[in-house]
């Protein structure tokens, strides 16, 4: 690729100007109402931490209430099958919106990304700063749904009406949904504006040199994710903007004339709509969605297996195309969501083949991947190792899609726990595994400590051990028939009650395992209070890593100049069996001329 | 060692069992099940490879240098496999379709039995037609589950009349039902596993579902589609009976009026 021409250099002025400012404001404005990237990246993932704890605290009651339906709650008395349902409806919503949409995507955005492209800050610091609080508003609200009479909302995540759109069909479709509404309305907003910012961040604010072609493919993950966020997330705030006006306003968008919710007759009137229309918008929002959660996993995969192979990321061009092809086909695939929703079945037909489609870039990154480490005596850091679960995880959970996307076994398989076992593995347990890696990768970033590695180790291995007991075995009551969202598995009368029974043995044993890999997070508590309180400093660029974030004078207390970059990233000299970094920001003229490098190169 | 292979494959895809699926009990189901053990079969070697090779690729070291990519390494190990893996995908992807126009592009033959599914919180309805063979109005407004009318039938169409409303589906084996899906109030998914069938009931719409029977029997109809706090307990039994104790039980039903 050719020099692109000079971007934009970061004027002495704004510099002076911002000093300034630090100097002057309060300690609890600087960390609260700060509209520094790196501090409202930590906040992000204080929010996500906090978010994760609650979701997974959630997910234990309702494994627990499931296998052990009569337990009682100490402080709450019996779990009421509306209670299980307002537990799996705050589960995925917190575990999606507020962990894995927040954390990879606008905290480690924010810590890591303008760093990688060479600049000092974001395009536009103050609305970053709104765009936190909004969301920060988007939980409270969320988890205030708790206390209002009727509870949380029953509905699921997906909110289908008119069980979402009329307050008679249960306990929780009153205030609490509306406060759900308002929660994901608020973080749609939160996540527009956030992902504009980085948007514009990348394309006007890269440091000399860097060309598209030598972003590392961490960034072209955010941008990704960016241009679905900004399409998907305004598609759902139009979806939210119509479910409430069925709700208060008297229109029937998603509601068909003489629908008869629990004894009440709706007004029958001329306007006659469909809820099909809200799965329409809901899931062309849904599936970009799962895809904004785990593109900045794939990216810093890829970066992470090249760094501590200490080789070039295999087809480093093709990795850039998958990418953006993922995302773009990503558009085109909501429909696998409604094989058996009363879709015409043609329609079925056509989005079986744009997700099969899907499967063949994102068979392309695992081959990359693969090929990346193949035999080239990697260091086995924490971080290393959580992305090589990564992959493991995205393969398991990656190949039953195939599966789900042909109608015919959908026609099987939808809505049962062979989806809860598909989507937990490749988008929670991958997802979670990619923040793991960034997390011990960046964390002398983070906090000028590196993480205990023993420790770390330990982590791995438990999660890894954890996530498989929990989630594969998933596959088989799935098969077995259970569906999702039931409240109970026993006492349940006719033949569908021998049915659910046959799955109890398989289910208690995902419970116990479920306990396993929650118990196993303690160690990385642990690990980060140990370190946060007396953990070793770190050296400058203790990965001996390429990309620019680990350069000199992009930290957080140094103002010296902007960095100049020379060459893709991931590059190393060979010689003698050893790999010598060549980091982005090394002037060629500087190196001692090595045997053999390999260099920027335009193909691949 | 053809016969072997046979064997083996035979063996392959009927081993409902290790992947716990519960028995087939339909016409259709057998070509299904098939195709579904097919692909977890054939997902589970690819996973098993790629660990390996995932293993192999960091356990046994070489020369880092040896990693560096020249176009025939790129196409050897990124495209030839992915030419594999499309072709692969594309086979089951054919496969499944013609499985998929074969249910569901065309509706049940003429001579299929009709049936009406209704789905409310938290109960599954079912209705015959009766002799006219024609189902009679409904209308929301006539809802009263408490007075004995659950779907709202209006007593002033005469072809509701003879209309036998139950709350099991009872099925003769061997013939094809033609069942028209319809949920009163929110969204309802209608299951049946051992005829591994599904389909969503939604309301304001009629859709159709056809399939046969074949095995008698008592199975689960199950409802799979979140619709409030009674949905784990929202399910009924369908009773596959031979033809005969059928005509048996429709004529006692009938005789009898709407239970
Ligand atoms: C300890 C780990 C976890 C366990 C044991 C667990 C368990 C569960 C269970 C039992 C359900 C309900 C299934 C049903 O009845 O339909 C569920 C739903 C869900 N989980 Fe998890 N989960 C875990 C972690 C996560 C994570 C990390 C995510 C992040 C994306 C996540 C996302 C979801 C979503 C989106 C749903 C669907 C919610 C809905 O249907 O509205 N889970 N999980
Ligand atoms: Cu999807
Ligand atoms: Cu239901």
């Amino acid at each position: 690729m050719s020099q692109s021409p000079y971007l934009r250099r970061e004027s002495a002025g704004t510099l002076a100007s911002s000093v300034r400012l630090a100097g002057r404001t309060s300690p609890i404005r600087c960390h609260l109402f700060t509209t520094d990237h790196r501090a409202i990246g930590r906040l992000y993932l204080w929010l996500a931490l906090l978010s994760v704890a609650i979701g997974t605290i959630l997910s234990l009651l309702m494994r627990l209430h499931l296998t052990w339906p009569e337990r009682v709650l100490p402080f709450h008395g019996p779990v009421l099958p509306e209670d299980y349902l307002a537990l799996v409806t705050i589960h995925g919503t917190l575990m999606l919106f507020f962990v894995l949409t927040t954390a990879p995507q606008s905290g480690f955005g924010n810590l890591i990304l303008p760093s990688q492209i060479g600049a000092r800050r974001m395009a536009f610091p103050l609305i970053n700063a709104v765009s936190f609080w909004v969301i920060a508003a988007a939980l409270v609200v969320l988890l205030s749904s708790t206390f209002v009479p009727g509870g949380s909302p029953i509905s699921g995540w997906t909110a289908y009406p008119p069980l979402s759109a009329v307050p008679s069909a249960g306990p929780g479709q009153g205030t609490g949904i509306d406060l759900w509404l308002a929660s994901i309305a608020l973080f749609a907003i939160g996540s527009t504006m956030s992902s504009i910012n980085q948007l514009v961040t990348v394309v006007r604010m890269r440091c000399e040199g860097m060309t598209w072609g030598r972003l590392p493919l961490t960034v072209w993950a955010w941008i990704t994710a960016s241009m679905l966020s900004i399409l998907a997330f305004s598609v759902l705030l139009a979806a939210l903007l119509l479910l409430f006006c069925d709700r208060h306003l008297a229109t029937s968008f998603y509601l068909p004339v003489g629908d008869v919710v629990n004894g009440t007759l709706r007004a029958a009137g001329s306007h006659n709509g469909s809820p099909l229309l809200w799965l329409h918008l809901f899931w062309f929002f849904g599936h970009p969605e799962v895809y904004i959660a785990i593109l900045p996993g794939m990216g810093l995969t890829s970066m992470i297996l090249g760094n501590f192979s200490r080789r070039r990321v295999f087809a480093y061009r093709t990795m850039i195309t998958t990418t953006l092809l993922i995302g773009f086909l990503g558009i085109l695939v909501w429909g696998h969501h409604m094989f058996v929703a009363g879709l015409n079945p043609f329609a079925g037909t056509a989005f079986s083949i744009s997700t099969i489609a899907i499967a063949i870039p994102a068979a392309a990154k695992v081959l990359s991947w693969l090929a990346t480490i193949w035999r080239s005596r990697p260091s086995y850091t924490t971080a290393f190792l959580f992305s090589l679960g990564f992959v493991s995880l995205f393969i398991t959970g990656g190949l039953s899609g195939p599966i789900l996307a042909q109608p015919i076994l959908d026609q099987y398989l939808h809505n049962t726990f062979f989806v809860v076992a598909h989507f937990h593995l490749i988008m929670a347990m991958a997802g979670i595994f990619g923040l793991f890696s960034a997390t011990y990768y960046w964390f002398p970033l983070l906090a000028n400590r590196t993480l205990h590695e023993g420790l770390g180790r330990i982590h791995f291995v438990g999660s890894l051990l954890g996530a498989y007991a929990t989630f594969l075995p998933m596959h088989l009551t799935g098969l077995a028939g259970e569906p999702r969202h039931y409240a109970q598995l026993t006492s349940i009368p006719n033949a569908a009650g021998d049915l659910l029974a046959r799955t109890l043995p398989l289910n208690r044993g995902i419970t116990w395992a479920a306990f396993f890999l929650a118990g196993t997070q303690l160690v990385f508590l642990a690990n980060l209070l140990l370190t946060l309180w007396r953990g070793p400093r770190s050296s400058p660029n203790p990965w001996d890593a390429t990309t620019l974030e680990w350069h000199p004078n992009l930290s957080e207390s140094d103002f010296g100049l902007l960095p100049v970059v020379y060459r893709e990233p991931s590059q190393y000299a060979y010689q003698n069996g050893e790999a010598r970094a060549l980091p982005q920001w090394i002037d060629p003229a500087l190196l001692p001329s090595a045997p053999s490098t390999s260099g920027d190169r335009g193909v691949s | 060692m053809h016969r072997s292979l046979d064997l083996l494959l035979s063996a392959l895809f009927n081993a409902r069992d290790i992947w716990r699926l519960p028995v087939d009990g339909s016409l259709h189901g057998a070509l299904l099940d098939r195709h579904l053990l097919l692909n977890l079969w054939i997902i589970l070697g690819l996973a098993a490879l790629a660990h390996l090779l995932l293993l192999a690729g960091v356990l046994f070291a070489r020369d880092r240098r040896a990693g560096t990519e020249s176009i025939s390494r790129t196409v050897r190990l990124e495209y030839l496999p992915l030419a594999f893996f499309t072709l692969l995908f594309s086979w089951l992807t054919l496969r499944a379709e013609r499985l998929w126009a074969l249910s569901r592009y065309t509706g049940a033959e003429p001579t299929a039995l009709q049936v009406e599914v209704t789905g409310m919180q938290f109960a599954w309805y079912f209705r015959y037609p009766g002799q006219d063979a024609t189902f009679g109005r409904v209308e929301p407004a006539l809802l009263d589950p408490g007075a004995g009318n659950p779907l709202g039938i209006d007593p002033a169409d005469s072809h509701g009349k003879d209309d036998l409303v139950s709350s099991e589906l009872v099925l003769p084996a061997g013939r094809e039902v033609d069942l028209r899906l319809r949920a009163l109030d929110v969204i309802h998914g209608f299951a049946v596993p051992e005829m591994r069938v599904k389909q969503n009931a939604v309301p304001g719409q009629t859709i159709h579902l056809h399939f046969t029977p074949t095995r008698p029997g008592t199975y689960a109809i199950l409802c799979t589609q979140l619709c409030g706090l009674g949905h784990y307990r929202m399910n009924a039994n369908l009773r596959v009976l031979s033809a005969s104790d059928f005509e048996h039980w429709l004529h006692v039903r009938e005789s009898r009026g709407t239970t």
